[in-house]
């Protein structure tokens, strides 16, 4: 126990020692710090991109909400279905029901070109023509400026990620669609879901606009439970009259996700990862020289007795210290930097534009933080190693 | 050979100031010193008296405040600091007390430094190297890294570079100053003998007083002005 | 030349030191190469695009298709040489995960409107005579290993055949290469004529149109033309040259493209920033032997280049590595193939490089270098006295 506390001890001069002989280094410190900063932002910066977009894309997907295509189809986009397919849908089994109906929704996916607001060029905004039970069914839909489009007219609603991602989206303004005008009457959250980087209309609208004639591309149906959906899919893919295929709406959505966020994800560890190797050699050179420019020192200290073991940590000490200051200076940046900044991609299942926010999550911070404390402690390790190894005599001779 | 009584180097009023903050330090007031070609002078006293300062001065390496420094005939308190770079590696051998030497660079390597700046070709370079080496006697370690070397060779090593480009006046700051007493008087020894047999004129600061016993004048300096100046 | 072997002896100092920083700068120019690899991969298009070409598509959106019809009366109008039709087929091979771009085509017209896909001879004839063939680039067969004659099963989430049914089979006639580098070979085109006599709904409709114009400065008039032509009909269109229609696409991905330039620029400037310091405290170490050299008789501007040399073979060393890899890694194929059909190293972005390496040389070599020219003598010498 003594044996333990004066080992503690002695780390704890030796550092107090190195610490205090940090000012002297302080340009090379400052740029092992600022490249570990460097590897952190980056890190926090990629994967905000992918978990916003993430978010955005699937935050809204219910277990209770189950989504119809035509078999064989990938997406809303490329799915296809009848009148006489919608209401066979609409009256399976465990289907929610209100008194002027079930909760089902048939709907039409298809987009409209309008520019960026950021670039002013043309981008594919969705817009989904929908049926009257499409926001209880939704549950989260929410019209916080104007009001709903009425049903039959060229009026449409705006998702609050769409009006500030593009534009003419504005309340009162016009979008033009074909050869008509149509009123923007409305902007609705969705719970920060996917809907918000839509626009929305009547179904029945949409059709001639698009010449669906009385064809819809999809059903979303409220389940009176999320345990309903499989007697719910089995009764549609065991009926003759239809050729479906039966989603869960969370399950829809996560597929609908991974594509970009894979992407994003994959490209940002590569290149994390190839600049955690840049800033690991950084602070591998910081420390060695640091150890070399204390040569004599340790050396003394070991001659007046210290062990190698606290010098080993003592050196290890400073290094994950100046990784972790890096790393959280590193953090806190890219928070502020990146942390709800707006912004649009394309959705490549649907083509499709989806605006999102960077969303920077503590397990994400903590995440960049390892990866800081690993370089620290790989950039000390060698270095220490050194230090303890030096032959004692002859490092006390060193100038 | 014997001593000409030509003037090698003169220096006149030389006055250094050096200011630290607010104060100013004389470490040389209206210095006058006089060197004869052939001397082999001894620079002496106590540490801060200035000696080191007039030594650069002489070699070129700092300028006075005030007062002209002429060597061979030239001011070099008047040449732009290229020129006094060029001055330099024509008139200058400098041997210093930590040696010095590039620890990156094998004996020879170090040697044929300052021939580097010469218009020689690799094979002459090769040859003065290896003369001075031999001059030095230090022939057999011409590989060796000066790591490798002890104080008296890193040193001998030193004075090999000095004189590897014959240059007109060598220039010692405390060159056994590091060494032991054997290895020392080797030092003199040779300092002695490139004065004797070949005529070079050699400045040396040292304080001790063994080592200004093999010169053949010594001045001392105390407080920035030569407390005695024997006639030459 | 004779002062190379010092410059050599001083890297050889510390040889951990100068290898470290000769990898971090390595990894600094991998990650540049990667950046202008993957930038050129977003907007390939608009630089492979051909200037005499306008692409014309359904007013309303992209997905819309428009009449087959469309191609008789485009080719009529004064100016125009010629006018060929695609079709998003948004086939699957196997997984949605294999995703490449398909078409169906004319073939004949198609070659023609597209020189840059370039088809032996025979496997021309193959496709003449064969209604069910398909060609493919390189690229795809090579990533699915596909052999001329092989029969490919491809299922279209958007086309069914006759019936309902959406898997189709294309035999394998031809595999083609591109006429420039750059060229996206990553698509699969199959005969127009068969899908259409196939598929169950939307016969004689096309995705949209490629135009061939007589002189490329008319491109805006005639665009205008193009579309006045079909204006007050229930398929509009919008024309524009095929340039600035790839560079919309490109902004479609736009903000994420700008966002990884933006933070890859940070990372190599970090990374810089950490070399560069390395290399200023490599030259301080050295001061007394600095100082050395000049009371030897070395000017200050020879003091000045050594350093500066010093500075410039370590990023020499690690720069023109790191670009090399990067050249490699890019010459090995895309990471992302269905993302990223088109990826490499574009000579323009090598020669930038060499560029950065040789001022990353200059400037992490400059501060230190002009230190140790300053550097006072005397005061150097005093250091270790």
């Amino acid at each position: 126990m003594t044996q333990l506390i004066n080992w503690f001890s002695q780390v704890l001069a030796v550092s107090l020692f190195n610490f205090r002989s940090l000012p002297m280094r302080a340009g090379s410190s400052a740029a092992a710090a600022v490249g570990i900063a460097g590897v952190v932002a980056v890190l926090v910066g990629f994967l905000s991109i992918a978990e916003g977009f993430r978010k955005a894309v699937i935050s809204s997907g219910a277990d209770d909400i189950a989504l119809v295509l035509r078999s064989g189809a990938d997406s809303e986009m490329s799915s296809g279905l009848d009148r006489d397919d919608v209401r066979v849908i609409a009256d399976a089994p465990g289907v929610a029901r209100q008194l002027d109906g079930p909760l089902a929704s048939a709907e039409l996916f298809v987009i409209i070109d309008l520019p960026k607001r950021s670039t002013h060029t043309s981008a594919n905004v969705p817009l989904r023509g929908v049926e009257k039970a499409a926001i209880s069914v939704r549950g989260n839909l929410k019209v916080i400026q104007g009001r709903a489009f009425e049903p039959g007219k060229n009026e449409v609603m705006v998702g609050a990620g769409a009006a500030r991602a593009f534009s003419g989206l504005d309340l009162g303004r016009k979008i033009r669609v074909g050869q008509n005008d149509w009123d923007v009457v409305g902007i609705f959250t969705a719970g920060g879901g996917l809907a918000e980087s839509e626009i929305w209309t009547d179904a029945a609208v949409l059709q001639p606009a698009y010449n669906r004639g009385s064809s819809f591309q999809s059903v979303y149906a409220k389940l009176s439970s999320a345990g309903a959906f499989t007697a719910f899919k089995d009764s549609l893919t065991a009926d003759p009259r239809l050729k479906v295929k039966v989603l869960r709406q969370s399950e829809y959505l996560a597929e609908q996700s991974t594509s970009v966020t894979g992407f994003i994800r994959s490209i940002g560890v590569f290149i994390a990862a190839l600049m955690a190797l840049g800033a690991l050699f950084g602070a591998l050179n910081t420390m060695y020289s640091a150890v070399s420019a204390r040569t004599r020192e340790i050396a003394t200290l070991r001659a007046l007795g210290f062990g190698a073991g606290p010098v080993v940590v003592s050196v290890m000490f400073e290094s994950l210290g100046l990784a972790l200051m890096g790393g959280a200076f590193g953090a806190v940046g890219a928070y502020f930097a990146f942390n709800g900044f707006q912004a649009s991609t394309m959705n490549w299942q649907t083509f499709s534009q989806v605006a999102f926010a960077f969303t920077v999550t503590p397990s994400l911070l903590i995440n960049a933080i390892v990866w800081a404390a690993i370089i620290g402690l790989l950039g000390g390790l060698f270095p220490a190693m050194r230090a303890a190894r030096l032959p004692i005599a002859a490092a006390l001779r060193e100038t | 050979m014997s001593q000409s009584n030509e003037i090698l180097v003169r220096v006149r009023d030389a006055d250094k100031v050096f200011r630290r903050g607010s104060e100013e330090i004389h470490v040389l007031s209206g210095l006058n010193l006089e060197v004869p070609k052939g001397e082999f002078l001894a620079l002496m006293g106590p540490s801060g008296s200035g000696k080191s300062t007039l030594l650069n001065l002489i070699g070129g390496l700092d300028r006075a405040t005030r007062g002209t420094v002429e060597i061979g005939g030239e001011r070099i308190d008047s040449m732009s600091d290229r020129q006094l770079a060029g001055w330099r590696a024509r008139h200058i051998g400098l041997v210093f007390q930590f040696y010095n030497l590039l620890p990156v660079l094998t004996a020879e390597r170090n040697v044929e430094l300052p021939l580097l700046l010469t218009h020689l070709s690799k094979g002459e370079r090769r040859q003065h190297v290896e003369a001075a080496l031999k001059v030095v006697n230090l022939s057999h370690r011409a590989r060796h890294y000066p790591r490798t070397l002890s104080g008296g060779e890193q040193q001998r090593t030193g004075i090999a570079r000095a004189i590897v480009t014959d240059p007109t006046l060598l220039l010692c700051d405390e060159p056994t100053g590091d060494l032991d007493r054997k290895s020392g008087d080797e030092i003199l020894s040779l300092l002695q003998a490139l004065n004797r047999e070949q005529g070079k004129t050699i400045i040396m600061v040292t304080h001790d007083p063994h080592a200004s016993a093999r010169a053949t004048r010594t001045v001392h300096l105390d407080k920035g002005q030569l407390v005695t100046e024997p006639a030459p | 030349m004779k002062f190379l072997p010092l410059v050599w002896c001083n890297l050889k100092r510390k040889k951990l030191r100068t290898s470290l920083t000769i990898l971090s700068i390595l990894v600094a120019f991998l990650l540049f190469g990667f950046l202008c690899a993957l930038k050129q991969s977003l907007t390939v298009g608009v630089s492979m695009a051909g200037a005499d070409r306008l692409i014309a598509r359904h007013k309303i959106s992209l997905i819309m298709l428009l009449p087959e019809s469309y191609k008789a009366r485009m080719q009529r109008i004064p100016g125009v040489a010629a006018a060929v039709h695609q079709t998003w087929f948004g086939g699957i091979y196997q997984d949605p995960k294999n995703f490449f771009a398909s078409m169906p085509v004319e073939p004949a017209e198609f070659r023609a409107m597209f020189p840059e896909f370039v088809l032996p001879d025979e496997q021309v004839k193959a496709w003449e005579t064969k209604r069910n063939g398909g060609i493919v680039g390189r690229v795809t067969a090579e990533r699915f290993g596909w052999k001329i004659g092989d029969r490919i099963p491809i299922r279209s989430p958007i086309w069914q055949r006759a019936g309902g049914n959406d898997g189709w089979e294309f035999d394998l006639v031809g595999i083609f290469d591109g006429a420039k580098k750059g060229t996206d070979l990553s698509q699969f085109f199959f005969r127009y004529d068969y899908f259409d006599e196939a598929r169950a709904r939307g016969k004689g409709q096309v995705g949209w149109y490629t135009v061939r114009i007589e002189n490329p400065e008319n491109a805006a008039e005639i665009a205008r033309t193009i579309d006045a032509e079909f204006a007050n009909s229930p398929y509009e269109t919008k024309t524009e040259p095929e340039g600035a229609f790839a560079q919309g696409f490109a902004q479609q991905v736009g903000d994420i493209g700008k966002m990884l330039i933006a933070i890859l620029s940070a990372v190599f400037f970090t990374i810089l920033l950490v070399a560069g310091n390395t290399m200023a405290q490599a030259v301080r170490e050295r001061t007394e032997e600095l100082g050395v050299l000049k009371a030897m008789g070395f000017t200050n501007e020879l003091v000045l280049a050594l350093v500066l040399a010093e500075s410039m073979v370590i990023t020499a060393a690690g720069g023109l590595a790191g670009l090399g890899l990067a050249w490699l890694v890019a010459a090995n194929g895309s990471p992302a193939p269905s993302i990223l059909p088109v990826f490499y190293l574009p000579p323009r972005d090598v020669l930038i490089g060499v560029g950065l390496v040789g001022a990353l040389g200059l400037v992490a070599g400059l501060l230190p270098a002009v230190q140790a020219m300053r550097l006072q003598i005397a005061v150097a010498l005093r250091r270790q006295g």
